[in-house]
């Protein structure tokens, strides 16, 4: 069991109940995150309409009327009467979650993101490298040989929070955000990097793009990054990043 | 059966409920700021609730219609006119092909919402016909209405065709008749220009300055222009930690009230992020949402505390009075 209290349960709100599975962003904790999303992925309960998972918490949307009119309170569960709307949402989710075995999650799958780096599409690569005082080449070769693992998404559709960059290429974000990033932007802010799935406002260093789409909301799930994933950047050239941008252009 | 914009307004856009179910991918909600006037839009047309209708902001559009239809305008007041005729608000109107809707001055609230009977001919995507501007998805072509659109009407449902009959036999030969039902008074949010908004307390209120956490329900927050359907911009006494505090993101909701480190408090609306790495201080309670949604800039909000259980009560009964209105629809056809 992965051992979860009525004490790590809060309520955002009067319709989400915040399930809090750790302190700090860490494997232990991400590795329960995923544990009672694919829990919840599987069994929803009556009134559940969605769930969100973050770095050590899942969050979950319910619809207080639906929860109530669905309940059976049958014997074991008749004490709940009377009880508030919340504290039996809380009953009802912890009764769930407690029977969740503590097993090993499936390996992660891993994810390639081809980028090419610099030029155009990466206009702060050099700066990288300078404030590290490192080659390009040292920059591309460190931050494609790392495996990185997607703590949660958010921020925008797949938008990655990923783990694991080296603290040799780490970088303070731009003193100017841009008004607009491209979609496709992989970028490094502090200790962080990421790919933006579609065009936004930021302050992130842009090291090059990546011609795949990665929010296609078409498609099933739109996303092509999920928490979870391991990613994988692959450096390609500007060639085959062009080929690669038409091949999905036209799909 | 279509309806064609002559002039787009301010920011007309095509809102369901939501879109539920993808925000673990990042896929933000969006829907209605004011979810309660969609749904009663919809419902008193014969619609089903989380039926897309269009979301008028200040500014409304000129609509022409191109063939006989049964509509309703809900929320915000915003002087709406067919053919130069006032049309009265929160009822089912039957309007006469050829005729124009016309919006003008806001009298009340900022948000209006125009339900069609059929519901506009547009597909779903990820679920949901709500209009996500920034991913341009959804909605109309994932963008706000323009010049020259021409906005399809699917069937309409049996209980529309009774409401229309019902209607037509009124009919005077008008460029529109409106039903004689409507929703009742007390029935609605009570929208103010300076609303007090309930809340219950967010997760970290208590690490906030005693200072801070008095005034935040004593002082007015104006609502500051660079406010919009992402979030709402609030000025008002700074509002501060007492101890800096190591946050890492989690899930927000619509109504969380966040301060970001400048101590000027933003309360996320419908087009909020999935996730959010700032303190918050409050959370607004549903039944509030609505009149929070129909806030305009320069108003001021005051905040005033409740318990979980008294807004959890709240939504349940605001829950069975929407069903009460379904019922009276009911039995009036």
């Amino acid at each position: 069991m992965i051992g979860i209290k009525s004490l790590d349960l809060y309520a955002l709100g009067d319709s989400a109940i915040v399930v809090q599975l750790g302190d700090r962003i860490d494997l232990e904790t991400h590795r329960k995150v995923q544990m009672v999303s694919k829990y919840l992925e599987e069994h929803s309960f009556p009134g559940m309409v969605e769930y969100i998972p973050a770095f050590t918490t899942v969050t979950i949307f319910y619809d207080p009327l639906a929860f109530l009119s669905n309940i059976r309170y049958d014997s074991a569960e008749h004490e709940e009467m009377g009880r508030s709307v919340f504290q039996q949402v809380s009953s009802a989710v912890l009764r769930r979650l407690e029977t969740i075995p503590d097993t090993d999650v499936p390996k992660p799958t891993v994810i390639e993101i081809p980028v090419c780096y610099g030029g155009d599409l990466g206009p702060d690569l050099e700066d990288v490298a300078g404030h590290n005082q490192l080659s390009v080449e040292e920059v591309i070769q460190i931050h494609s040989s790392a495996e990185y693992l997607t703590y949660m998404v958010g921020f925008a559709p797949g938008f990655p929070y990923l783990g694991g960059l080296s603290e040799r290429i780490a970088t303070p974000r731009r003193k100017t955000p841009r008004v607009s990033i491209p979609a496709g932007s992989v970028g490094i802010a502090g200790m962080q990097t990421g790919v933006y799935p579609i065009e936004t406002p930021g302050g992130w260093q842009l090291i090059g793009r990546t011609p795949i789409r990665l929010f296609r909301p078409e498609q099933s799930p739109p996303t092509r990054i999920q928490a979870g994933n391991m990613i994988r950047f692959r450096p390609i050239s500007r060639a085959e990043y062009e080929q690669l941008k038409e091949r999905e252009e036209w799909r | 059966m279509a309806l064609r914009v002559l002039k787009p307004g301010l920011l007309s856009t095509v809102q369901d409920l939501g879109r539920s179910g993808y925000q673990k991918f990042g896929v933000i909600s969006s829907g209605a700021m004011d979810p309660f006037a969609l749904r009663v839009s919809n419902i008193l047309i014969g619609n089903d609730e989380y039926e897309a209708a269009l979301e008028l902001t200040i500014v409304g559009p000129v609509l022409y219609f191109e063939s006989d239809m049964l509509i309703s305008i809900c929320g915000g007041d915003l002087s709406a006119s067919i053919d130069g005729e006032p049309v009265p608000m929160w009822r089912a109107v039957f309007v006469r092909k050829g005729s124009t809707l016309t919006f003008g001055a806001p009298r009340q609230g900022c948000r209006a919402y125009l339900a069609v009977a059929g519901g506009f001919d547009i597909p779903l995507e990820m679920g949901s016909r709500s209009t996500y501007l920034r991913a341009a998805i959804g909605g109309w072509k994932g963008r706000a209405l323009q010049a020259g659109d021409r906005i399809g009407i699917r069937p309409m449902s049996a209980v529309a065709n009774k409401i229309l009959q019902k209607i037509s036999g009124m009919d005077d030969g008008n460029a529109f008749c409106a039903a004689t039902h409507f929703v009742a008074r007390d029935l609605l949010p009570s929208y103010a220009q300076h609303p007090i908004i309930r809340v219950i307390r967010g997760r970290e209120f208590e690490q906030f300055e005693e200072a801070g956490k008095e005034v935040f329900f004593q002082a007015g927050f104006t609502l500051l222009p660079q406010s919009d359907r992402m979030g709402y911009r609030l000025k008002g006494p700074l509002l501060q930690l007492a101890e800096p505090l190591e946050m890492i993101s989690e899930a927000v909701i619509f109504g969380t009230v966040q301060v970001p480190p400048d101590g000027n408090p933003i309360v996320l609306m419908a087009d909020r992020q999935t996730t959010g790495g700032y303190p918050k201080i409050a959370q607004v309670i549903s039944v509030d949402l609505p009149i929070l949604g129909q806030v305009n800039l320069g108003a001021t909000i005051r905040f005033s505390e409740v318990t979980l259980e008294e807004a959890q009560e709240l939504y349940l009964i605001r829950e069975m009075e929407i069903d009460m209105l379904k019922q009276g629809i009911r039995v009036y056809v």
